[in-house]
């Protein structure tokens, strides 16, 4: 099964003097279910759009979404703040991580937010923390973490719900070449260990041959 | 509900300074509200201590005691009604008392009481010449077995004991036999003086829902009331009442603005949290509780704060100098229409809770 099809995605918003700006124009995208994609593309590309359609933040104006065989195109707000809980991971450009918990506690939020399995969660997040090589650091604030942990965290969090699909928003914006490269590498492990699907949204050609393939995009038109 | 609670656990800080505000208007609120009953009460001890279903006045005098007559006939209408088990008489006198010790012009105010039937924890009338002493009037200088002069004609009354809760229109009151009254009534305000079997008021016991049948019995020249009505007769009551209602009210209203308006910038502040959170699948319902939960803690916090400083508050007023009552049942009453306000104030913040878009989270450095 795919982890996500898009079939002529359109995506129209409407400005306040009426008129209409297209950021996404018939996108067609298919990603296996272990496959990781870098979507590439200038800033008002439509990344950002594509991504929060795919992950079910967005809604398309137009056109077919499936993610892991689920069709989500006529998903209300509560039906996709559920998929969300279910389905797709996310990690975030300044990684947002809530800065008054612990790296554990960060992990632990998508269960209490969500699905509530308790002990088997804790559990969960236990391993992905020390899968990430954060086991000594579980009991440590953000502040107290360096910016490659913040990400490493931020990677657990987007995991905790055992995803079909992960995307990440520009993961190595924030960091130097070097730790860039190792997250991104640890990225790869994790998504290729566990067969899950990743969007890698960047704009930094460096990162693109962690990915299995690039899709680049340029004013809403995907182009492969 | 956790994430909230857990906030408040790490960033104690964030919330000290409206926990310290809402602390203030809580003992604001509590002070004003125990001025109120405390002014109440000093006011009306006199009647809610009357052991009766029914308080007699006749129907001219707008449930006034000093234009109240019952006259010996109306009485006795009184004594026949089937129901009634007890009748009897109450007059007052409202005098300027000279204590020995004090000096010429340095009068207490006192309200003499003539009565039969006695109020609760005062004792059978005693003799003449003798009356109990509320004892608000300890303040005054007043002791057991001392004899004050009463009113411009020097009335001689010898104390013989001490009473609680029975201070009437603030003033400390005595009470004497109905025979005392009307001597001291008859030397000071010759006047107001009435004949023999003449009082002021009935103090009726009987049946629960006596009251109505009297007034038909004596053709309509009584007003009863209950004990709860005649309290809230004595003129000054209701407005005292509705004016201080009427700031506590405003009180509320500010308390409820100041937490709107604090729980609205730390919304504004954790818009990007909400977004992220809501991207990772958080309902607007789960963090907008948070904001419930926090606000309910915030004023819990601020009541408890305040109700203890108006405890300390009132042991260290000395008594007697302000009429000061603090109840268990005023504080938790201003606690609970605190924590109405506070709800009512994080709703104004529901709205953009609700408006955060999870897609906010994505595609930005926020």
């Amino acid at each position: 099964m795919n982890a996500l099809e898009l079939s002529d995605v359109r995506k129209v918003y409407t400005m306040g003097d009426g008129s209409e700006v297209v950021a996404l124009d018939h996108a067609t995208l298919t990603i296996g279910s272990d496959e990781m994609v870098a979507l590439v593309g200038p800033s008002g590309s439509g990344k950002t759009t594509l991504c929060s359609i795919a992950g079910g933040i967005l809604r398309a104006t137009e056109g077919r979404v499936v993610v892991a065989g689920e069709d989500i195109s006529g998903y209300s707000e509560k039906d996709l703040t559920r998929f969300r809980q279910r389905m797709v991971g996310f990690v975030f450009q300044s990684v947002n991580l809530v800065p008054f918990l612990t790296a554990r506690e960060n992990l632990l939020v998508v269960d209490e937010l969500g699905q509530r399995r308790g002990k088997a969660a804790q559990q969960r997040a236990d391993e992905l923390l020390d899968e990430l090589g954060l086991a000594d650091r579980a009991k440590n604030l953000p502040s107290q973490l360096s910016g490659g942990q913040r990400q490493r965290v931020a990677i657990g969090r987007a995991l905790m719900n055992d995803p079909k699909l992960v995307l990440f928003d520009e993961p190595t914006s924030a960091l130097d070449t070097k730790l860039g490269e190792q997250v991104m590498d640890l990225i790869r492990t994790e998504m290729k260990n566990r067969g899950t699907a990743a969007i890698v949204v960047t704009h930094d050609e460096r990162i693109l041959h962690y990915c299995d393939r690039s899709v680049h995009i340029t004013d809403g038109v995907l182009a492969a | 509900m956790k994430l909230a609670l857990r906030e408040m656990r790490r960033r104690p800080s964030r919330f000290v300074t409206a926990t310290v505000i809402l602390s203030l208007i809580a003992a604001l609120l509590m002070l004003l509200g125990g001025l109120l009953d405390g002014l109440i009460q000093s006011s009306t001890g006199a009647l809610r201590a009357q052991q009766a279903q029914a308080v007699v006045y006749s129907s001219t005098s707008q449930a006034s005691l000093v234009r109240s007559r019952i006259d010996p006939d109306v009485r006795q209408a009184v004594e026949q009604i089937p129901g009634v088990t007890a009748v009897g008489g109450l007059g007052s006198a409202q005098l300027g008392a000279r204590v020995p010790g004090n000096g010429p012009r340095d009068l207490a105010d006192v309200a003499l009481f003539g009565y039969e039937l006695p109020p609760e924890g005062v004792p059978d009338p005693p003799a003449a010449g003798q009356a109990y002493a509320d004892e608000i009037l300890k303040a005054d200088g007043v002791t057991e077995g001392m004899t004050i002069q009463l009113g411009p004609a020097r009335t001689p009354v010898e104390i013989v004991g001490f009473v609680r809760d029975t201070t009437y229109n603030g003033q400390g009151s005595l009470w004497a036999s109905a025979a005392t009254w009307r001597s001291v009534l008859a030397a000071n305000r010759p006047d107001a003086q009435l004949a023999e079997g003449v009082f002021q008021a009935l103090i009726v016991q009987g049946d629960a829902d006596i009251a109505g049948r009297i007034d038909e019995a004596t053709g309509g020249a009584t007003e009863s009331l209950t004990v709860t009505e005649a309290v809230n007769a004595i003129p000054g009551v209701r407005e005292q009442q509705s004016t201080f209602n009427q700031i506590i009210g405003v009180t509320i209203v500010i308390a409820l603005v100041v937490i709107a308006l604090f729980f609205a910038l730390l919304t504004v502040e954790r818009s990007g949290m909400y977004g992220v959170l809501k991207a990772l699948g958080a309902r607007s319902g789960t963090l907008f509780s948070g904001v419930v939960v926090q606000a309910v803690v915030v004023t819990a916090i601020a009541s408890v704060l305040a109700a203890v400083l108006m405890v300390v508050l009132d042991a260290i007023i000395p008594p007697g100098s302000i009429p000061l009552q603090i109840t268990p049942v005023r504080i938790v009453l201003s606690a609970v229409l605190l924590l109405l306000a506070a709800i009512a104030g994080c709703l104004f913040s529901l709205r953009r809770v609700l408006r955060v878009d999870p897609a906010s989270a994505i595609g930005t450095t926020v």
